[in-house]
């Protein structure tokens, strides 16, 4: 049966991971490398890495990375931040990931997609989202979640899924930072109308609320999480013999 | 020493850095001669059956292979490379694989039953069907990460591992020295590596 996949995200900005990580023995570590290879040991059925630097050096770095991470982890590696065009899926592709997520670039330009799914195939392409409710309706924001774009976010959804993309990351805005859950009104309305699948992000504040994502949210493939892992504040083990008991089917 | 054949199809990178994990020399080359110096062979693949097949046979991999098979020489497809091991495959039109084994390769929507997603993405486990050398640190029951839209089918024979989607899914297959892998072993954690350590010892 197919497993609920746990997904740790990590920011890195300058060739360094933003804000560095605490867990129990591992004190402020901000190498990359040492966190990817610490998860690949602990239980991570995917690991995503999002670039936010700006400039030129710092991507160059961000490069060099990736190739160090990619033969340190042997579970798939997805990398976002700054992919604009389709050379910048084979950028960060020929270091050694195995997914790439797009998001403001393709709101930019809609055909990115299509063009990358037909290149690198559509498992290869991951649709990443930020979505705020306003006004009553489901509304997609670029830049980080700054920009309402006016654009119907489920819509979206569907049209990135029709131009090829392989799988979707929807992140809330309205739950993002709050700890107190995913939204679940949110994904059950996105996995109802896309048939690849969805990874629900922003909102997980403890092990009970990835419970809660998977038992209410039927279609729904994998979680992804940030600061509750980084500063252990959930061991990804101790939360899939959780999710076990629960009759969740996940990798142990 | 292990020959990773390059013929132009799907990143290489996490196959060499597995074999490297385990400690296990490997080269990675598209040339026959540097390969036929290897004591046992993968062939990886990604993308579309069509052109990896297009591109093995204008590389003259394909008869290579067939020779190298016939010889004794263990040989792994994984993913797309061991559904170029199949007979045919009717991945967007009808095209002649490798015929190492026995089946063909079909695509997973039409026999899916309703509601489940294709590509078959993720992590799913090992229905182990019967005994063998390239699974014998493998659990019954172990993850193994999976991507792709299409699988082999009418192998009977040659099924050592199903998974489970809706449907029995041809995981791993073999005929004496020819043996292959739908999952990624190089992305499927110590499971999969445990699998490459394995055929190190066939």
């Amino acid at each position: 049966m197919l497993a609920k996949r746990i997904i740790p995200c990590l920011d890195i900005k300058d060739g360094r991971v933003v804000k560095g990580v605490n867990f129990a023995g591992l004190k402020d570590v901000r190498d990359p490398v040492e966190l990817a290879s610490f998860y690949n040991g602990s239980g991570a059925d995917e690991l995503v890495f999002y670039d936010i630097t700006a400039s030129s050096e710092g991507r160059r770095l961000f490069t060099d990375i990736l190739e160090r991470v990619a033969s340190s982890i042997f579970i798939p590696l997805t990398v976002g931040g700054g992919i604009n065009d389709v050379s910048d899926f084979e950028r960060v592709l020929k270091c050694g990931a195995d997914k790439v997520s797009v998001n403001s670039g393709a709101i930019a330009d809609p055909s990115l997609i299509g063009r990358a799914a037909r290149i690198y195939g559509s498992q290869c392409v991951v649709l990443s989202m930020d979505v705020k409710r306003v006004g009553g309706e489901y509304r997609l924001f670029s830049r980080g979640g700054r920009v309402d774009t006016g654009i119907d976010a489920m819509q979206w959804a569907e049209q990135g899924v029709s131009e090829g993309a392989g799988e979707i990351v929807l992140n809330s805005i309205d739950t993002d930072g709050v700890k107190r859950g995913f939204d679940i009104p949110m994904l059950t309305e996105l996995c109802s109308r896309v048939k690849v699948p969805v990874i629900a992000s922003g909102g997980a504040g403890s092990a009970q609320d990835f419970v809660e994502l998977f038992n209410k949210v039927e279609g729904v493939d994998a979680g992804l999480a940030a600061s509750i892992f980084h500063y252990g504040e959930v061991d990804i083990h101790e939360l899939k013999r959780l999710l076990s008991d629960s009759g969740v089917p996940v990798r142990i | 020493m292990i020959g990773i054949v390059d013929y132009g199809v799907g990143n290489l990178y996490s196959l060499g850095s597995s074999l490297s994990a385990l400690s296990l020399e490997h080269t990675v080359s598209g040339d026959c001669d540097v390969l036929s110096a290897c004591d046992r062979i993968i062939l990886p693949g990604v993308g579309a059956f069509a052109d990896a097949s297009k591109k093995l046979n204008e590389a003259g991999l394909d008869k290579f292979l067939l020779q190298q098979a016939a010889d004794g020489k263990p040989l792994m497809g994984i993913c797309l490379g061991m559904q170029l091991l199949f007979d045919v495959s009717y991945e967007f039109g009808t095209y002649k694989g490798l015929g190492l084994i026995s089946g063909s390769v079909c695509p997973l929507l039409g026999d899916l039953p309703g509601g489940l997603k294709v590509p078959h993405m993720g992590w799913n486990s090992l229905n182990i069907m019967r005994d063998d050398s390239l699974l014998k640190y493998v659990k019954q029951g172990e993850y193994m990460y999976f991507v792709h839209s299409f699988y082999a089918k009418d192998c009977d024979a040659d099924v050592i591992a199903t998974t489970h989607y809706g449907i029995p899914v041809t995981a791993v297959v073999r005929r004496g020295n020819v043996m292959g892998a739908q999952f990624h072993p190089e992305k499927s954690g110590a499971a999969g590596l445990a699998i490459l350590k394995a055929f190190s010892e066939i």
